[in-house]
């Protein structure tokens, strides 16, 4: 029986390069928090994510699509990987729509997400190591 | 590799916004610099803050969607063309002939407001890229 790897790491790999991009676009949402015009961008991690199911071998549990009206998840995957620009709560005057506070908020969970991550990988790691050692 | 950008895109963050201190700084410091013209009067001076457009790589990984951008530029540092305070102190040494002073368009209270909003806005990109830093060294020590 062969070793698949893909098989045995499973996401999260792909799941920590995404974090590593979206941690990218946010941190340029921050640094331009004072650029005049500038509008806060964003990616769909959830729509992202099921875009990879997809292509992989695993697949997720999807709700039956009965209709032609019925929409996909929350973005079509064609577009997922998109950036998109966030709908301000309340906009600066100067056209700027990024909300300092809440970006920051939500670069800090995009990095505890990313050692979560990080975590699954380094466990599956030890793992097969363990298996590999047969101790 | 998207998280090294991280430091990047938070080192432009920090460049721009010790610019703008400067600027502040600048513009406190020669509040009260009187002159005797119009012309010679010091104006406040701004720096104009810019989205870094993105990189040739950027463009051609992702070419119909929106980019990402690379931070944050100070494209120029433009003086203020509010009015300037006249003042009439015929002793002044350096008053004109009509006995008038010219004092610069600082505002003092904006400036402060000004420095205020900089020195956060430093801070919270110096703490973006501390935690890009976390991040890379668990990363490599993955496997260990």
């Amino acid at each position: 029986m062969a070793i698949s790897f893909d098989k045995a790491i499973g996401l999260h790999d792909d799941a920590m390069l995404l974090r590593a991009r979206r941690a990218e676009v946010l941190s340029n949402n921050i640094a331009n928090a004072d650029t005049p015009n500038y509008k806060a961008r964003d990616l769909d991690f959830q729509a992202v994510l099921q875009d990879e199911f997809k292509k992989g071998i695993q697949q997720p549990l999807e709700l039956t699509r009965t209709a032609g009206a019925h929409v996909y998840g929350i973005a079509e995957p064609a577009f997922a990987s998109d950036l998109m620009y966030r709908i301000p709560r309340q906009a600066s005057v100067d056209g700027n729509t990024v909300e300092v506070q809440e970006e920051m908020g939500r670069y800090t969970k995009n990095a505890m997400d990313y050692q979560a991550s990080f975590g699954f990988l380094d466990r599956k790691f030890k793992g097969l190591n363990t298996a590999i050692k047969g101790e | 590799m998207s998280l090294s950008n991280v430091f990047n895109i938070a080192g432009s963050g920090m460049t721009a916004q010790t610019l703008r201190l400067n600027t502040t700084a600048s513009n406190m410091a020669n509040a009260e610099s009187v002159s005797s013209s119009v012309d010679e009067t010091y104006r406040a001076r701004k720096p104009v803050f810019a989205l870094r457009p993105p990189t040739p790589e950027q463009l051609r990984d992702n070419q119909d969607g929106l980019q990402p951008g690379q931070g944050v530029d100070v494209l120029a540092i433009v003086e203020s063309d509010a009015e300037l305070r006249m003042e009439y102190n015929p002793g002044h040494p350096m008053a004109d002939e009509k006995g008038y002073v010219y004092y610069p368009n600082v505002n003092i209270v904006e400036e402060m407001a000004d420095m205020i909003s900089a020195s956060r806005s430093f801070q919270i990109n110096a703490e973006m890229a501390d935690t890009a830093k976390q991040l890379l060294q668990r990363t490599l020590s993955l496997g260990q």
